[in-house]
């Protein structure tokens, strides 16, 4: 009986691994399975953007007009930040398997060396996104929501413009957007100031532009409050639900990232204690590399999706 | 496991490269978005975007082959892997994409 299945073993190829056809490790394969799983619940999440782009297409925001500021630096610097980001990520994933091939060849001072750097590119990743979480949440121009009386009592999500570029609703009145101070800008006064300055005029939702005249008669009729920054329930940079995708995938995939660096950091204390020198082996280093990966891998397709496209 | 393969560093700062030249180049075409990959149309969205597109399945591919060393596994593991998303995620976003543009036509009625 154990004959048959050692000669099984070797003289079976079919599946090349004969009777371990995947040639892995329970650990690798596991896994492997989970992330499948996450494959699909990431596409999941990425196709119902794609539908909810799809559906509001007219008015849909353009990601290089939302992101577009660097800390420390004025201006516009569309994608600057996030392509910054994504290098971390890469970097950080160059490091894991620079650790993942030095487990290979049983140098622990190595791994710990390329973890330790592994870690750090996580935790700048993770504070990255803070930045921008949190200049997201503040907001940058502002914005008016108008309000229509029709049956479905839609709104939409105008911008202030001057000379065919967004002007910043803080400037118009008066106060600025970074004094660490609360604003709150009641529509009545903001209606009155802007009809005293007759180079601005209003971009519509639809990219369409109104005059100062029409935009005073448009005001009048429609507008209903001033909106700064943005959270679940508003968004002055457009549709809302563009927002909750945003808090939503770059906030999962934040999850997966801030999880990643806890068992980074767990490996790291394992490797120095000398677990897996004891064990005799480092596949540990890969199982938890392959996650890591996979992270950045996610990153790769949020990055395109969310930000380029 | 292909020993060889991992017997120096210089194939993972292969890939790094590759890697932050396609993003590098990416990013440069957002910026820039040149003319002729705006305006012409295929399938429903802009040229650019397609390049965008393939140019992170380029990516997805080195991440996925040599970063997690799937290229180097057993095809058996291979496929069991690859086929489910392949085979799933395109069929995914053929319904809800399509069913997308529906419902913006059933808006704009």
């Amino acid at each position: 009986m154990a004959d048959s299945l050692i000669q099984n073993d070797i003289n079976s190829p079919a599946w090349k691994g004969g009777d371990v056809p995947y040639k892995a490790s329970y650990g690798k394969l596991m896994m492997w399975f989970f992330l499948i799983t996450d494959t699909l619940t990431f596409s999941a999440f990425l196709a119902g953007y794609g539908f909810s782009r799809f559906k509001f297409k007219d008015i849909w925001p353009v990601p290089e007009d939302v992101f577009t500021h660097f800390p420390f630096l004025h201006g516009d610097h569309p994608l600057l930040f996030v392509a910054l980001m994504t290098f971390i990520l890469i970097m950080s994933s160059v490091t894991m398997v620079l650790a993942v091939n030095y487990g290979h060849k049983m140098q622990k001072n190595k791994v710990i060396l390329w973890l330790s750097f592994t870690i750090i590119g996580g935790i700048m990743f993770l504070s990255s996104q803070a930045w921008e979480w949190g200049h997201f949440i503040h907001g940058d121009s502002g914005a008016i929501e108008m309000k229509y009386a029709n049956e479905s009592g839609s709104s939409e999500i105008v911008h202030v413009v001057k000379d065919g570029s967004i002007y910043s609703i803080y400037d118009i009145m008066g106060a600025k957007s970074h004094d660490g101070a609360h604003h709150e800008f009641a529509i009545e006064d903001f209606k009155e100031k802007f009809s005293f300055e007759k180079e601005l005029g209003l971009r519509l939702s639809n990219k369409t532009f109104k005059n100062h005249s029409e935009s005073v008669l448009y005001l009048d009729q429609h507008a209903s409050k001033v909106l700064l920054g943005a959270d679940l329930k508003k968004n002055e940079y457009g549709h809302v639900l563009f927002a909750d995708y945003f808090f939503f995938i770059t906030g999962f995939h934040g999850f997966h990232v801030f999880s990643g660096v806890v068992l980074l950091i767990i490996l790291l204390i394992n490797t120095i204690k000398g677990t897996y020198e004891k064990r005799g082996h480092y596949e540990m280093v890969e199982k938890i590399g392959l996650y890591w990966h996979f992270v950045d891998l996610v990153w790769v397709f949020v990055f395109t999706f969310f930000y380029l496209v | 496991m292909s020993n060889e393969k991992n017997s120096g560093n210089w194939w993972i700062w292969k890939v790094f490269w590759i890697l932050l030249g396609l993003t590098t180049f990416e990013v440069a075409l957002g910026i820039i978005k040149p003319d002729f990959l705006v305006n012409t149309q295929f399938l429903g969205t802009k040229l650019l975007n397609h390049v965008f597109i393939i140019l992170t399945l380029i990516k997805a591919g080195y991440i996925v082959l040599v970063f997690m060393h799937l290229g180097f596994e057993e095809n058996s593991l291979k496929w069991t892997i690859l086929i489910p998303a392949f085979v799933l995620v395109p069929y995914l976003l053929f319904i809800v994409l399509i069913e997308g543009t529906h419902a913006f036509n059933a808006l704009m009625l």
